[in-house]
């Protein structure tokens, strides 16, 4: 019995031995590329501080205190206080939190919509495509933050609809992306013999054709997770995304203009992390694509 | 395919195109509740005040009338009157555009030269400091939110040091030049106001630096690998054993050929910059058609953001279409 289950377990290891080949050269190029360890790094403390932010600092964020307002750096505050007297450090690890409810939302949300018209697209291809495509242009008109302003604006600008909106202009990228591979991935053989054996198309594209599309997509969604933040950022600095008293990182920066004169550290600190964690993102993303090149991977 | 036709099938698509971008900024503005009534008069405004403003405008109408007389007044550029400054809209596009289009064709001028010199720079001089310059800068360049950096520079160049004024395009007492193209550097250069030059010099530079960080950072970066590829050919080689000196072999062998993808990502960018005036134009007051549309929407004046957005719209489709019509001309494999 128990050398049964040993012989099945190392015929489990010889079959996934390519697999496990194949993440060990991952490891190493990973561990050769310093930028992408960095970028690592930098998103890790990021996740770290998004999940414990209570933690790590005494303070509230929307607890003013009008008697400690407009404090520089010290030990107590170590990035200052801001016109309410509010701990700019503490505002800062919160607002990581937004950020990255932002992010995910927004890559889940623009990434469904974009796979949806890619692969559809791709896989009918005729009218359908042309359709959805030009569809797509129209989007692609616009410069993407223009268009993200006028959806805010007019759904009523607060967190939930700034993520509507940017999501709403965030798919055309995966749209492509998804449309390039479903064009690709249905011209096979195995497509052909699926088909054959009476699929239904719906079947066929979002169990055959979907999932060869992801990987390409899960590249690009990472490049695109610091322009979120960038985009998202821009917003509550123009006053159409979160509101104030939200500590969200633009927010805070347009904040800070008012007092930029003498207080510097109102608008630099939230500027400074945002800058740091779309660093972050954009190391990892540049990593990974590297990382997927063919041309390094063998 | 002949360059005439491809020029032609591609205009044909983009007025489709434009037709789609109409609807859909159309549907932005009337489909989605928002109440630009109110926001106007005010939340407790007597019905009857609110009937005749309603009338006043067309908002009374069906939508699909107010969808005619939307398209029929953007293709002669009719927009109506904006509902905040009371002008019509498309005269505010005229006297805010220019100055978009000059931070704009600035920045871009900057981030050219420094992000080729950088690029090529840093390829010549592989893995040595300039190179590692280089490519932090790129990278973090890309990374640094625009209406951040731009306060930064303010907060240097103007509280700090007090070289260069923090908004406008002109002193208060400059009497701008003579209007020709709305553009106060290229009118000042034509009319030879050199005082009037200087000013809005002056004033241009920082928005345009602050505006060009991002374009820079990405041209470098492709010119540095352009390069590189370039310098791996064989023709390079053999311009090196004839024992032409280095800069005849960057220069003139080199460069020539690694500023195509250059010339790719140069067009791209101006997209990203239309985008990035909108955050510079608000952090340095600059009187452009990016900061029309942000007010615009602030106060839900539905005119200058239907009007603003659909002229941006264009704007960008015409330089995409030049982008592409460029490519068509140098390589032929382009026109599918």
């Amino acid at each position: 019995m128990s050398k049964s289950t040993a012989k099945t377990k190392t015929g489990w290891v010889q079959l996934m031995r390519p697999y496990f080949e194949d993440m060990k050269h991952t490891m190493y190029l990973w561990r050769r590329n310093k930028l992408a360890i960095v970028g690592t790094i930098i998103i890790g403390a990021f996740l770290f501080i998004a999940i414990f932010a209570p933690l790590l600092t005494p303070y509230q964020p929307d607890v003013q205190n009008l008697s400690n307002k407009l404090l520089p750096p010290s030990s107590e505050h170590p990035f200052g206080t801001d016109q309410f007297g509010r701990d700019i450090l503490c505002r800062i690890l919160y607002g990581s939190r937004i950020a990255i409810q932002i992010v995910l939302i927004v890559t889940v949300i623009s990434s469904l919509i974009g796979i949806s018209v890619g692969v559809t697209a791709g896989y009918f291809g005729g009218i359908v495509d042309e359709i959805l495509m030009r569809i797509t242009d129209m989007f692609l008109a616009f410069p993407r933050l223009v268009l993200a302003m006028a959806f805010a604006a007019m759904l009523g600008p607060n967190l939930a609809n700034m993520i509507i909106a940017i999501s709403l202009v965030n798919w055309t990228p995966y749209a492509r992306i998804s449309r390039a591979e479903a064009l690709r991935v249905k011209g096979q053989p195995y497509i052909e013999s699926i088909r054959s054996m009476g699929a239904s198309n719906f079947r066929i594209m979002f169990s055959h054709v979907l999932p060869m599309t992801i990987s390409p997509v899960l590249v690009q969604l990472t490049l695109r997770m610091g322009t979120i933040i960038i985009t998202a950022a821009g917003l509550g600095f123009l006053g159409l995304g979160a509101q104030p008293p939200s500590p969200e990182w633009g927010v805070m920066v347009s904040d800070g203009r008012s007092y930029l004169i003498d207080q510097w550290w109102v608008s630099t600190f939230p500027g400074l992390a945002i800058a740091i964690v779309v660093l972050g993102f954009n190391l990892l993303g540049d990593g990974i694509r590297d990382m997927m090149d063919p041309r390094l991977r063998r | 395919m002949n360059i005439w036709t491809y020029i032609l099938k591609r205009l044909l698509l983009m007025i489709l195109v434009l037709f789609g971008v109409a609807c859909i900024v159309f549907f932005i503005a009337h489909v989605i509740p928002a109440d630009p009534i109110s926001a106007m008069l005010g939340g407790n405004a007597p019905d009857e005040v609110i009937k005749r403003v309603e009338a006043q405008l067309g908002y009374d109408q069906p939508l699909i009338i107010q969808f005619y007389n939307f398209i029929t007044g953007a293709v002669v550029g009719d927009f109506g009157l904006s509902l905040r400054t009371n002008n019509p809209v498309m005269q505010d596009i005229n006297n805010y555009f220019p100055a978009t289009l000059e931070l704009t064709i600035f920045a871009i001028i900057i981030s050219t030269v420094v992000g080729i010199v950088l690029g090529v720079l840093s390829a010549v001089h592989r893995n040595k400091i300039i190179d590692h310059f280089s490519r932090i800068f790129s990278i973090v360049g890309v990374s640094m939110p625009v209406f951040w950096t731009g306060l930064l520079l303010l907060l240097l160049f103007y509280y700090r040091l007090g070289w260069l004024p923090a908004a406008g395009r002109l002193d208060f007492f400059t009497i701008p030049p003579d209007h020709i193209t709305g553009m106060y550097l290229l009118d000042s250069l034509l009319t030879g106001n050199w005082e009037v030059f200087k000013d809005a010099l002056r004033h241009i530079l920082l928005p345009a630096f602050a505006l060009g960080l991002l374009a820079t950072a990405s041209i470098a970066r492709t010119t540095r690998s352009s390069m590189l590829d370039v310098l791996k050919q064989e023709y390079i080689t053999t311009a090196k054993a004839k024992g032409l000196k280095k800069n005849v072999v960057i220069n003139r062998h080199a460069l020539r050929n690694s500023l195509i993808p250059t010339v790719t990502i140069i067009g791209l960018t101006f997209g990203s910059l239309l985008e990035g005036a909108v955050l510079t134009e608000t952090v340095f007051s600059w009187p452009g058609l990016g900061r029309y549309i942000t007010q615009g929407l602030l106060f839900l004046d539905y005119n200058s953001v239907m009007g603003g957005t659909l002229y941006i719209a264009f704007v960008y489709s015409i330089a995409n279409l030049v982008v592409d019509i460029l490519y068509a001309v140098l390589d032929p494999r382009m026109r599918t």
